[in-house]
């Protein structure tokens, strides 16, 4: 899923050029093979489903998706919904994450909590965050905060679990270090364990990111007035599979621009990190 | 030490450290008196799993000893000792802070202000030898490197004492003597107390002022303490070759290769437990 157009200027480190070299002897072929595939696809799609191989009525068609689509930014109607969607992923992102830093570094910290904790924190996370849906809109209603609170039970336990593990697997030596150089103990937490438990949970803000917007999108689809999972819900309510495809087209774009931007932010955050550890999370 | 009128810096009475490993008790080291003169630079070496980092631990109050005393300037330990720094075996380095950021660290958490601890810590990465790394990151520098950084990390706080723990028992050979070298030279004249752990023997004469050599573990305990009266300042590129150094040193290892095989008997027995802390 790497851009093809961004040849990464910004090599941070010193094997990156190495890296980007073996990367621009490969990329052509690579790059055509998938501009390739994509036209093959979408043109086969187009045909069949002119020709009748496939039903337009369940399968639409690539040219009037896109139609669709001019047709929503045209008008200018796909705005607000997506407005309402990114809103309620970034509110979830935020309040799921901070829950998610204080409860796993009090957890991380106080043995007996984690010990009281442990049982109903399993059994929290190994219930299908799904059927959640119907209860918060009882409680929160049809507006936008059924679908954050949604979100956050998604990106909470993603967050909790690693900053967690990004407290309790600190390296000894370093908090030892800290110790001896004369570290107290609310000092130790800022320049030692938050900083290690932000590691862990920038190296899982890809998933979190996504989970925040699958909250979002799924609680509009079980139930709201305004999002990209309410445009889509509609469209499914009237047959209509054209606007079903086209609101998953038009989200897929959006979560590739947002996955870009983390990346960006990722990148920056863990530059002190060793390439290779970065590379996995890189998709250049 | 105490009988050529230097005050004592570091001393152990009867130290006993004892720690649990998977459920049963096990004793590192047992009823160990041990003490450093104000800036002398003493080794404490013995075959590997003998308890020499342990005793480094509890001069550091790291570790708290089961029984015995550990006085640091006549007064007894509490907590961690504010008065020494610590090189460990594996640096501390914090990965996430730059070469500058982590020499300046202990000033930081002083509450120097950020201007004066940069222009310190940059003085203090120059005369490691590391200028132009400070906006390195440590993974991107190499063992020798991030030794440097970890010595001027641990003597810009400016401790009265320093305790070593293997600090250069990671590197190759070369690397290794150049430290060496480097150390002893920042350490001559500063007047700092200094008690390094090594099992590198050869190590251990070449720098100190004084030798003591622990037992084999579990429950090791000084098998003697030996003084290295080489003069000094001393080159240690050539102090090795010297006849007084293999004198020494040959004195040393024949009591050091006893306990080296006792160690090896019993691991090959297979019911030593090796740990070290």
């Amino acid at each position: 899923m790497s851009a093809p157009a961004k040849a990464t200027p910004s090599a941070p480190s010193a094997d990156a050029p190495a890296k980007r070299r073996r990367g621009r002897k490969r990329r052509p072929a690579v790059l055509i093979t998938q501009i390739a595939l994509a036209v093959v696809v979408v043109l086969g799609w187009e045909l069949c489903s002119r020709n009748g191989i496939i039903d337009e009525f369940f399968f639409s068609k690539p040219s009037d998706i896109l139609s669709r689509a001019v047709d929503w930014f045209a008008t200018g109607s796909i705005w607000e919904h997506l407005r309402v969607t990114l809103v309620e992923a970034a509110l979830a992102l935020v309040i799921g994450g901070v829950l998610g830093l204080v409860i796993g570094f009090l957890l991380a910290r106080v043995e007996f909590i984690a010990a009281v904790f442990d049982p109903y924190i399993k059994m929290l996370n190994a219930l299908p965050r799904v059927v959640l849906a119907p209860i918060f809109l009882l409680w929160f209603g049809l507006g936008i905060w059924s679908k954050v609170a949604f979100g956050v039970t998604l990106v909470f336990f993603i967050v909790f679990f690693n900053t967690y593990q990004g407290v309790r697997e600190v390296d000894r030596v370093v908090v030892d270090n800290a110790r001896m150089l004369g570290a107290k103990e609310g000092q130790l937490v800022r320049h030692v364990l938050l900083p290690s438990a932000l590691t862990w949970i920038f190296s899982s803000l890809h998933i979190s990111v996504g989970f925040a917007i699958v909250g979002a999108v799924v609680g509009e689809y079980l139930g709201s007035s305004k999002g990209v999972g309410y445009l889509i819900s509609q469209a499914e309510g009237t047959f209509d599979t054209t606007g079903v495809f086209t609101g998953m087209v038009v989200l897929s774009a959006v979560v590739l621009v947002v996955d870009v931007a983390v990346n960006r932010v990722e990148r920056y955050l863990l530059r002190w990190k060793p390439v290779q550890a970065n590379h996995i999370a890189g998709g250049q | 030490m105490g009988d050529d009128g230097v005050a004592t810096a570091i001393e152990l009475r009867g130290v006993t450290m004892a720690y649990r490993v998977k459920g049963a008790d096990y004793t590192a080291v047992s009823d160990v008196d041990l003490s450093v003169g104000k800036g002398r630079f003493v080794s404490v070496v013995g075959p590997t799993g003998c308890g020499k980092s342990t005793v480094l631990n509890a001069v550091a109050g790291l570790l708290t000893p089961a029984a015995g005393q550990v006085l640091v300037d006549g007064e007894p330990l509490r907590g961690l000792n504010r008065k020494a720094g610590y090189m460990f075996q594996q640096d501390g380095l914090l990965p996430w802070k730059t070469v500058l950021d982590n020499v300046a660290f202990g000033l930081q958490l002083r509450g120097v202000s950020k201007s004066e601890r940069a222009d310190l810590a940059r003085d203090w990465i120059t005369r490691v030898g590391l200028a132009g790394f400070e906006d390195a990151y440590p993974h991107q520098l190499s063992g020798g490197m991030r030794k440097r950084t970890a010595v001027a990390q641990s003597w810009i706080g400016d401790p009265e004492m320093l305790l070593m723990d293997e600090p250069f028992g990671a590197l190759d050979v070369q690397t290794r003597q150049v430290m060496e070298n480097e150390l002893l030279t920042l350490w001559t004249g500063s007047e700092k107390t200094v008690l390094f752990v090594t099992h590198d023997l050869d190590e251990a004469v070449s720098l100190s002022d004084e030798v003591v050599l622990l037992s084999a573990g579990p429950a090791s305990r000084v098998v003697g303490t030996y003084a290295v009266d080489l003069p000094r300042p001393r080159n240690l590129l050539d102090i090795r070759t010297s006849p007084e150094f293999t004198e020494i040193y040959r004195a040393i290892w024949s009591d050091l290769r006893d306990e080296v095989m006792k160690t090896y008997e019993r691991t090959s027995e297979g019911d030593a437990v090796g740990a070290e802390r």
